[in-house]
């Protein structure tokens, strides 16, 4: 006896649950998006700081210097004057500039601290480079080498690029989990499970409802997180970014099966959405959805590598910003649907009607 | 008349538990069947198998003519029930939420709403499910469990923890509810209520039914005396311990209390001396039908 009307009043009232509900329009919708703006605007707005420099006595180089250089090097440093050698490297001691040059004769003397190591590599070779510029385009020689870098990853890659579908994952791992294992105990708890049993609507129908507000719920979230992180971060996705549509449908029916799980075990709501948290949460951060996990040690990206956020996270990278094709999203999309029948099998055998 | 209900040797167990322990019922079609009992009688888990919620270790259920068990979609249609807890869906206003069961049932909203003027909640249809007072709750779960017009009905403790004003409010709903010809069966643990509302009465205990029988009768097959109370002063103990029919007498606050298996004629005696001021007849009640059934403290 499966019909659509009743198939669209389930939905509806689910629907209608979930919006009127504020603690989970919150955490589901707003939180995340909470956590974007602060990564996205904040870090991504930091960008590369400039180099402090403090200029003693009379700099030649600086002065010879054609105007394409002299505005790559305005670019890289900031350049304060000073007369007294003395007082400057002083500075650069208390950390207060990063680097005091001085001419000897012709040499360009550089007094640096290794306070901070990037820094004293970026302005070592900075300034190796502008030295040997000069020398050249005083020779009157053209150069003969010329060198162009390419980053691997989409040019465009900044800090919103990593994080937009690292938090978009976590988001829709919450609302899926939270949502199902909520309705569960809910359900059960008011008997009205038991209710619906006793109307002429078959199981398919009820659990069709609740997977189709999910799925709704896990592609709005999609298209919030995606349009706002164009229309105010500078988010640009590369070509085969819809093949994380069907990924998110996939790892949107895992982290409800687990959401199952929890609400089976349980036996209060809040139970079941505390143990829904306990799972996502630590998750979240193992599977990179808050920092990069590529400088993390071994044994901890082995771990991260059984979690099924990991393979939502990656996939989602790899279509969305890393331009690859959509079949990278093959292999997670089967990951994360074994996970899904694995985990629901379990939830099925461990599954009680009431939670006497 | 052809039977709505027929329970045979109907047993379930919960671990060293017998619930239902060789139940055999039948209910007529139109019938509106109390079964009472303190709680933890059985009178849940009785109604949770003749629904067909639960499977029996032993003994059948047929309800309408056909099985219940494994769940019969034939049937459900035909039949409404009110759980115990308040079965709603969260934070669904009242039009809403019997709406939404209209559509599970494929019944038009607009008999959710005759519904909601019929159990009175139509003021408070935009109100949310938690918004409603204990008795708007048991109303609003009485109409979904009505909304697509059952043959038959099962309301589990629709009075439970409501005042004694909501309950007789909601008396009045439940003594119509079977007009149609419907078949209602409800539980309670209040004596006065299956008095009220029902034609028979199974009383339960222990998961048995220990005796099934209109209310009358189960009244008139306890035999016991009635009990008639004079207001103070009018009577002294002796005089009273005189009086042709009465077994006993003892004092007490309200007066002087005359027990006797003849009431007809102690207050015929009583009329002719010019004693009636104040006087209170009690006969025997449900209540010491259980009492004397059960051989317990009530419980309820």
């Amino acid at each position: 006896m499966t019909g659509l009307a009743p198939f669209r009043a389930l939905s509806l009232a689910i629907v209608r649950g979930f919006l009127r509900d504020r603690a989970s329009v919150f955490f589901s919708m707003v939180f995340p998006l909470m956590f974007l703006v602060l990564f996205g605007g904040l870090l991504g707005s930091q960008g590369q700081s400039e180099v402090d420099l403090v200029r003693v006595g009379e700099v030649a180089l600086l002065d010879e210097m054609d105007a394409d250089a002299r505005a790559a090097f305005d670019d890289t440093f900031e350049v304060t004057r000073s007369d007294d050698l003395a007082s400057a490297i002083a500075e650069v001691r208390r950390g207060d500039a990063d680097v005091a040059i001085e001419m000897r004769g012709d040499t360009l003397v550089a007094h640096y601290t290794q306070t901070d190591q990037v820094k004293a590599a970026v302005t070592q070779g900075a300034l190796r480079a502008f030295v040997d510029g000069t020398n050249v385009a005083q020779s009157g020689e053209p150069p003969r080498f010329a060198l162009e870098t390419e980053r691997v990853e989409d040019e465009s890659l900044d800090t919103i690029q990593f994080v937009t579908p690292g938090l978009l994952g976590w988001a829709v791992a919450m609302s899926a989990a939270f949502g199902a294992a909520a309705t569960l105990q809910g359900w059960r708890q008011t008997k009205l499970l038991r209710r619906l049993q006793l109307a002429p609507v078959s199981t398919r129908t009820v659990v069709a409802a609740r997977v189709a507000v999910t799925l709704g719920i896990a592609l709005v979230q999609m298209a919030i997180f995606l349009g706002l992180g164009a229309a105010a971060f500078g988010l640009t996705l590369s070509g085969s970014w819809w093949a994380a549509v069907p990924l998110v449908v996939v790892g949107t029916l895992c982290f409800m099966a687990i959401g199952l799980l929890a609400g089976a075990l349980a036996r209060t709501t809040e139970g079941a959405v505390n143990a829904a948290n306990i799972v996502v949460l630590p998750m979240a951060f193992l599977s990179g959805s808050f920092f990069d996990l590529s400088a993390a040690p071994g044994w901890l990206q082995a771990v991260s590598n059984v979690l099924p956020l990991k393979h939502l996270n990656e996939g989602m990278l790899d279509v969305m910003v890393r331009g690859e094709g959509p079949a990278a999203v093959l292999v997670p999309m089967a990951i994360l649907a074994a996970f899904a029948v694995v985990v629901t099998l379990a939830a099925a055998r461990i599954f009680r009607w009431e939670t006497a | 008349m052809s039977a709505a209900i027929e329970v045979v040797d109907l047993a379930v167990s919960y671990g060293d538990v017998r619930a239902v322990d060789g139940v055999n019922l039948e209910v007529a079609e139109g019938e509106f069947v109390g079964v009472l009992g303190p709680n933890g009688a059985g009178k849940t888990t009785l109604l949770e198998l003749v629904e067909g919620l639960r499977r029996p270790d032993a003994g059948t259920v047929r309800v309408l003519g056909e099985p219940v068990w494994p769940r019969n979609p034939r049937l459900l249609p035909r039949i409404g029930v009110q759980l115990q807890a308040s079965s709603f869906f969260e934070r669904l206003t009242t039009r809403e939420q019997i709406h939404t069961f209209a559509s599970l049932y494929g019944v038009a909203p607009a008999r959710g709403d005759e519904w909601l003027e019929r159990v009175g909640l139509v003021d408070k249809a935009d109100t949310r499910v938690e918004g409603l007072s204990g008795g708007q709750a048991q109303r609003l779960s009485i109409a979904c469990a009505l909304v697509h017009d059952p043959e038959l009905v099962f309301l589990d403790e629709p009075t439970a923890a409501l005042d004694p004003q909501a309950r007789r409010n909601l008396w009045d709903l439940l003594a119509g509810i079977n007009d149609s010809g419907r078949t209602v069966v409800l539980t309670t643990h209040y004596m006065d209520e299956a008095e009220v509302l029902c034609d028979r009465v199974a009383v339960m205990d222990a998961g048995r039914v220990l005796r099934m029988d209109t209310p009358a009768a189960l009244v008139r097959g306890l035999d016991a005396p009635a009990r008639i109370t004079v207001a103070p002063g009018q009577l002294r103990l002796d005089e009273a311990r005189g009086l042709p029919g009465v077994a006993d007498a003892v004092e007490s606050l309200d007066g002087v209390v005359l027990v006797t298996r003849d009431p007809a004629r102690v207050v015929a005696r009583l009329a002719a001396e010019d004693r009636l001021d104040g006087v209170r007849v009690q006969t025997a009640t449900l209540e010491d039908v259980f009492l004397d059934l059960t051989g317990r403290e009530y419980r309820a």
